[in-house]
C-alpha cells in the first residue's frame, strides 16, 4: 500500500511521518517513532496494553489507525512522566508493587491518569471499573489499588504544598 | 534476632522506574539495524504428514529474504534430555493445529505474512488423538515413534503399605476429579532476535547473539548449540526485561529456535514475536488433568492412606511432562503426614499443543482434588475442616514417606492464621443461605534439588565485583521475570556488605557476562541465586574486612558492616545523625571520587598520618581492600546438599527441594442458585515464605498466585474442539479483570529455613494449588454442592444443583453448538474457519464427507 504523509502530534511533538493509510497508531509509535513504552499484549483489543490518550481519552492504539489520529493530542506512557521525573502514580506503582513483570504497567499508568484526571477522589468501585479495561496477569490487581490511592495522597500533599 | 537494615523492608523493585515510565526493553522493543521480521506458517491439521514443500512462490516475493522449514535444521531437542522429540520446524510430520511448519523472513510483518500464503505444503492426513483416555488406547498412528500407546512415561510409585491401610480403614473416600486445561497467558507474547556476526579469521557466520523472552538464558544457549551443531561458547543469550512467565518460558519454545535458524539463512538479523493466538498454540500450560483418588483414614481423622492414579493430557511433544506427572505423585508427599502412598501418574499424548510447566508445576490439579477430598472426609466424619487438618501435620524435622526432607514448616500456624482472620470459628456454615467458607491448603518446593541436565555443577553461581569507585556489581545468570529476581540479588548483596542499595548494580541473564544459573523456575531463584548471592558478598566482606582490620588496628571479629561504613563494634550503633563525620579527604564525596584525584601515595600517606581510626566509609574500605588485595572480587555458588535430594527410587530426583513452602487460605464465596454463578468475596491467604526479604514483593507473588488460581477456579479454560482451540484470545480466554478480582489478604508466615538465605524460602507458586479447593469447599459450604471439575462455571454449578435435587438437567445450548465460532477470526494468517467448526484440511475424510452437502467450504 502507497504511503501517505501524516502529521502527529505525541507527548506535545509535532512529526511528520510517512506510513500507509493501513497503519494502527501502535505500529507507527513503536516502528517509526521508537515509542515502544506502548505494548502490543494481544492485537485485538482485548488487553489494554497499547492504552495511549488521544486528546485526554484512553483508547487501545493497536485497533487505531494512526492517519485518524492527525490533528489530535496523543500522549503516551513516555509522555507522563513531570519534568523528567515520575509522576506520582508512577512512583507509587514501583513503591506498593503496582507493577510486576511492568508489560502491562504503561495501559494502566495511562488509564489511571486518566481516572483521576477526571475523578480525582474515585471510590474503590470506581477504581475497579475504570481498570477494568487493562489486564494483568501478575498482580491480582490489589496492590495497584493500593498505588492509585498513594497517588491520590501523594497528588493532595503535593497540592497543599503549593 | 538479628536486625537487618536491607532486607525485610517495602522497597521498591530495583527496575520499577523502566517499568512504570516505558523506557524498560523487553525483546520485541528491541531492533537492530538491517532487522528482518520472521513470519511462522502453522499446521491447519492436528496429525498429518507432510508430502511436500514448495516455498519457491514465496521466495520470489518481492521483500522475501530467505523461507527456512524442518530441512534447515532437523536435529532434535527438547527441555528434558529424555524428551528430546522436538525439531525447529516440521521434519516429517505435524502433530497439533498450529505446529510449525515453515519461517518467512521478510523486510516487514505484512511482506512476511503474504510470503505464508504462497507456501505449498501437501499433508497426508493422520487420525488424531484428542483424549487421552482414547489416546491410550492407540495401537496405530501413533504421534510419536517408540511409545506404545501414545503414553510419554508412566510412573508407579508405592510407599508404605496402603493395601494394608484401606483394609484397616474406618472410612475410604474416593472420587474422581477433573481439571481442565489452563495456560499461562503472560502478557508479553513470546519474542525472540537472533543476530549473527561475521568471523574475522574465516569471513564467514561467526558468534550469534539471542535476546529472547526466556526464563533460562542457559537452557536457550544449550538447545541453541544442539540444533545450530555451534559449540555453547559460541552462542550468546540475553534476556531483556520478560514480561511475565509463570512457566511458560521456563523451555526453549520453537520461536527461539526458529528465529536463529532465520537469522542463519537469511544473513540477517531476525525477530520473530507470536502474535496472541499463536501464543496460545505455543502452550506449554496446565494439561487437563484426570485424577481418581481415594483416601483412607481413621475415625479421629488420621490419615492412613491415598492412592491416586493421574492421567495427564500431555498434548504433542514430551516438553516438561516426565517431570509434570512425577511432581504430581511427589509431592502428594511433604504436606501432611501419610505413611502409605500409591500413586500411578501417565503421561499421554494427544494431537494438541504441549503442555508444560506452569506455576504450581504437576502439584496444582492434583492438590485440588486431595484437599476437596479431605473437606468430604470432615464433612462425613464430623470433624472441622481446619482441625482434620492439624491431626495430619508433619512433625519436622522429618523425611516424608517418599523421600522428601521437611526442615521448616509454617503449615500450622498458616492455618491458625487464616482460621483466626477469617473468623472462620464463628462464621463457618452461618453465614447466610448461598453464602459459605471454605479452607485449602498447598505447599511447593523451593527449587528443585536435582537440575534436569544431569551434572555436578552448582544450580546458582554469583560473581561480584567492586571497583575503586565503592560500586558493586553483582553478575547473576538469576531471571527476572518481574517476580524481583534481581531486586532480591541486590538485597542480599546490600545486606551482607553493609552498604546502602543505591551502591549495588546487578548485571544478570547474560550468557557472556553472568555464571550459569538454570534460571527462575520451580521457585528457585530466591532459595539458589539468593544463597549464592550471599556467599558471594561474605567473600568480598571478609576481603574488605581483613584489609579494614589492618588500618583501623583491630581484630576482623571487632568490625562490623552497617550504613554504609564499616566500623568496631560498639561504635557502628551510634552512628546516627549528630555524630561527627567520618574522617574523609577534602573534597571526597560520596561517590569516592576523590580516589581518581589525588595520586594513591599521597592518600596512603595521608591516612598513615591519621592513625587507626573507629571507622571507615565504604569507599575507604574498598580502596584499602583494592590496595591490599591487588583486585576485589567473590564468587558463590549454590549446589542442595546430598541430604535433600530424595530417595533412590526411578522418578526419585522430581520433588525433593531443599525446603518448602507452605500455605493456607479460606475462600468466602456466594453462589447464585438460579443462575450457578460462584462471586470470591475474599481470600485470605497464608503463606510461609520463611523470611520475607521484602514484603511488599512477597505479598504481591501470595496475591498473584490466589489470583491465578481463582482464575483457574472459575473462568479460565481452554477449550477444544477436533484438537481446534476455540478460545485463543485474551476476551476468549476469560482471564479476571478487575471486576472481577476479590479482596485477597495476603498473611506473610516466616518461618525462618535453615538453609534458606537469611532463612528465606519461596513465595511465587504454593499459594496457587490451595486456592482452587478453597474455592470449591466454600462452595460446598454455602450451597451444599461437590464440584469435581474445575473450572466451577455457572453450567457446572447448575448441572450440580439440580442433580443434587434430583432434578433433570437442563441442557442450557439445545440445539446449539457451544462450540460453534459464530464470526471470521484470523491471526497469524494461516488459519480460519467459518460456521461451525474449523476448516478441515481438504484431505481430510470428515470434510469430504460434509462437502457435499455443505457446498463446501472453500
Amino acid at each position: 500500500m502507497k504511503k501517505e504523509l501524516i502529521e502527529l502530534k505525541v507527548n506535545g511533538r509535532m512529526r511528520e511521518l510517512a506510513v500507509a493509510p493501513s497503519k494502527v497508531l501502535l505500529e507507527v509509535l513503536r516502528e517509526d517513532l521508537q515509542l515502544t513504552g506502548s505494548k502490543r499484549g494481544c492485537d485485538d483489543s482485548s488487553c489494554g496494553a497499547c492504552t495511549v490518550l488521544v486528546d485526554g481519552t484512553p483508547m487501545l492504539s493497536c485497533t487505531l489507525l494512526a492517519a485518524s489520529c492527525q490533528e489530535q493530542e496523543i500522549t503516551t506512557v513516555e509522555g507522563i512522566s513531570e519534568h523528567g521525573s515520575l509522576a506520582a502514580i508512577q512512583k507509587a506503582y514501583g513503591d506498593r508493587g503496582g507493577a510486576q513483570c511492568g508489560y502491562c504497567t504503561p495501559g494502566f499508568i495511562i488509564t489511571v491518569k486518566h481516572l483521576l484526571s477526571v475523578n480525582p477522589n474515585p471510590s474503590d468501585e470506581e477504581i475497579r471499573e475504570a481498570l477494568s479495561g487493562n489486564l494483568c496477569r501478575c498482580t491480582g490487581y490489589s496492590q495497584m489499588y493500593e498505588a492509585i490511592k498513594a497517588a491520590i495522597e501523594a497528588e493532595q500533599r503535593g497540592l497543599a504544598a503549593l | 534476632m538479628a536486625e537487618f537494615t536491607i532486607i525485610g523492608k517495602p522497597i521498591a523493585m530495583v527496575d520499577a522506574a523502566g517499568k512504570t515510565t516505558g523506557a524498560g526493553k523487553y525483546t520485541d522493543d528491541l531492533s537492530l539495524p538491517g532487522m528482518l521480521i520472521g513470519k511462522i506458517l502453522h499446521s491447519p491439521c492436528p496429525h498429518a504428514r507432510i508430502k511436500r514443500i514448495d516455498t519457491r512462490r514465496a521466495k520470489a516475493l518481492d521483500g522475501v529474504v530467505a523461507v527456512v522449514t524442518g530441512a534447515d535444521a532437523p536435529k532434535t531437542y527438547g527441555i528434558l534430555p529424555v524428551g528430546h522429540d522436538e525439531t525447529a520446524l516440521a521434519v516429517d510430520k505435524v502433530r497439533y493445529v498450529g505446529d510449525n511448519v515453515a519461517c518467512v523472513t521478510a523486510v516487514d510483518e505484512a511482506t512476511a505474512e503474504n510470503a505464508l500464503e504462497l507456501i505449498d505444503v501437501e499433508y497426508e492426513v493422520l487420525p488424531a488423538y484428542f483424549d487421552p483416555e482414547e489416546s491410550m488406547k492407540a495401537e496405530t498412528d501413533l504421534i510419536h515413534e517408540g511409545k506404545p500407546h501414545n503414553i510419554e512415561k508412566d510412573y508407579h510409585h508405592v510407599f508404605g503399605d496402603p493395601e494394608k491401610a484401606f483394609r484397616e480403614a474406618d472410612y475410604v473416600a474416593e472420587g474422581r476429579f477433573i481439571a481442565n486445561e489452563v495456560t499461562h497467558a503472560a502478557m508479553e507474547p513470546h519474542s525472540t532476535l537472533a543476530s549473527f556476526e561475521l568471523d574475522p579469521h574465516t569471513g564467514n557466520l561467526g558468534r550469534l547473539t539471542v535476546w529472547s523472552s526466556t526464563q533460562v538464558p542457559y537452557y536457550l544457549q544449550h538447545k541453541l548449540s544442539l540444533v545450530l551443531e555451534m559449540p555453547m561458547s559460541q552462542i550468546r543469550v540475553i534476556k531483556p526485561l520478560v514480561g511475565g512467565g509463570f512457566g511458560g518460558k521456563s523451555e526453549v519454545i520453537p520461536l527461539e529456535i526458529i528465529a536463529a535458524v532465520a537469522a542463519r539463512a537469511a544473513r540477517a538479523p531476525v525477530k520473530v514475536t507470536y502474535t496472541r493466538e499463536e501464543v496460545f498454540w505455543a502452550h506449554r500450560g496446565r494439561p487437563r488433568t484426570i485424577v481418581d483418588l481415594k483416601t483412607a483414614v481413621k475415625n479421629d481423622g488420621r490419615i492412613t492412606a491415598v492412592k491416586a492414579r493421574v492421567v495427564q493430557d500431555g498434548g504433542a511433544y514430551c516438553s516438561y511432562g516426565v517431570v509434570t506427572i512425577l511432581y504430581s505423585g511427589a509431592l502428594l508427599g511433604a504436606l501432611y503426614d501419610i505413611p502409605n502412598i500409591q500413586y500411578d501418574g501417565y503421561r499421554v499424548l494427544t494431537n494438541k499443543p504441549a503442555c508444560g510447566a506452569m506455576r504450581g508445576h504437576g502439584t496444582v490439579n492434583v492438590r485440588f482434588a486431595f484437599e476437596s477430598q479431605l473437606d468430604e472426609i470432615s464433612a462425613k466424619l464430623g470433624i472441622d475442616p481446619a482441625e482434620i487438618r492439624r491431626r495430619n501435620l508433619l512433625k519436622p524435622p522429618c523425611i516424608t514417606i517418599n523421600g522428601l526432607r521437611v526442615q521448616s514448616y509454617g503449615l500450622p500456624e498458616s492455618i491458625e492464621q487464616v482460621v483466626e482472620r477469617s473468623g472462620w470459628k464463628q462464621r463457618k456454615g452461618k453465614l447466610s443461605k448461598g453464602r459459605g467458607l471454605g479452607l485449602g491448603c498447598s505447599h511447593y518446593v523451593s527449587g528443585a534439588a536435582n537440575s534436569i541436565i544431569r551434572s555436578d555443577m552448582p544450580h546458582s553461581t554469583v560473581n561480584i565485583k567492586i571497583d575503586r569507585d565503592g560500586g558493586v556489581v553483582v553478575y547473576t545468570g538469576a531471571s527476572e521475570i518481574g517476580q524481583g529476581s534481581d531486586t532480591m540479588t541486590a538485597q542480599i548483596a546490600a545486606e551482607v556488605l553493609g552498604c546502602s542499595l543505591a551502591r549495588v548494580k546487578v548485571v544478570a541473564a547474560d550468557t557472556d557476562l553472568t555464571p550459569i544459573d538454570i534460571g527462575s523456575y520451580s521457585s528457585r531463584v530466591t532459595f539458589m541465586a539468593g544463597n549464592a548471592t550471599l556467599r558471594a558478598a561474605e567473600q568480598v566482606r571478609e576481603q574488605i574486612a581483613s584489609a579494614a582490620a589492618r588500618k583501623m588496628n583491630c581484630a576482623i571479629e571487632d568490625l562490623v558492616f552497617g550504613d554504609d561504613k564499616v566500623a568496631r563494634q560498639g561504635l557502628a550503633g551510634g552512628s546516627g545523625t549528630g555524630e561527627a563525620p567520618v574522617p574523609t579527604q577534602p573534597g571526597a564525596t560520596a561517590s569516592g571520587r576523590v580516589e581518581g584525584q589525588i595520586l594513591r601515595g599521597s592518600l596512603q600517606q595521608k591516612r598513615t598520618e591519621e592513625g587507626p581510626k573507629d571507622r571507615m566509609s565504604f569507599e575507604e574500605a574498598v580502596v584499602a581492600a583494592i590496595d591490599f588485595h591487588g583486585a576485589l572480587t567473590g564468587t558463590g555458588s549454590y549446589a542442595p546438599p546430598a541430604e535433600a535430594r530424595g530417595g533412590k527410587h526411578k522418578g526419585a530426583g522430581v520433588g525433593p527441594s531443599p525446603a518448602y513452602s507452605y500455605s493456607a487460605q479460606v475462600a468466602e464465596v456466594s453462589v447464585d442458585e438460579d443462575t450457578g454463578e460462584v462471586t470470591v468475596h475474599k481470600v485470605w491467604a497464608a503463606h510461609d515464605c520463611g523470611r520475607a526479604l521484602n514484603p511488599v514483593a512477597v505479598e504481591g507473588q501470595i496475591i498473584g498466585s490466589v489470583w491465578m488460581g481463582l482464575g483457574q477456579a472459575l473462568q479460565e479454560e481452554m477449550v477444544w474442539k477436533d484438537g481446534m482451540l476455540m478460545n485463543p484470545g485474551l476476551l476468549e480466554y476469560r482471564s479476571p479483570s478487575a471486576v472481577e478480582s476479590p479482596k485477597i489478604e495476603p498473611i506473610i508466615i516466616e518461618s525462618i529455613d535453615p538453609e534458606g538465605p537469611f532463612g528465606a524460602k519461596e513465595c511465587s507458586e504454593g499459594s496457587l494449588a490451595a486456592t482452587i479447593p478453597a474455592i470449591a469447599n466454600a462452595i460446598y459450604d454455602a450451597v451444599g454442592i461437590r464440584l469435581h471439575e474445575s473450572p466451577f462455571t455457572p453450567e457446572r454449578v447448575l448441572a450440580a444443583l439440580r442433580a443434587k435435587k434430583n432434578a433433570k438437567a437442563i441442557n442450557m445450548t439445545q440445539g446449539v453448538d457451544p462450540l460453534a465460532p459464530t464470526r471470521f477470526r484470523e491471526h497469524g494468517g494461516s488459519l480460519c474457519f467459518r460456521g461451525k467448526g474449523p476448516e478441515r484440511h481438504r484431505l481430510d475424510p470428515a470434510r469430504r464427507e460434509t462437502a457435499g452437502e455443505a457446498g463446501g467450504d472453500d
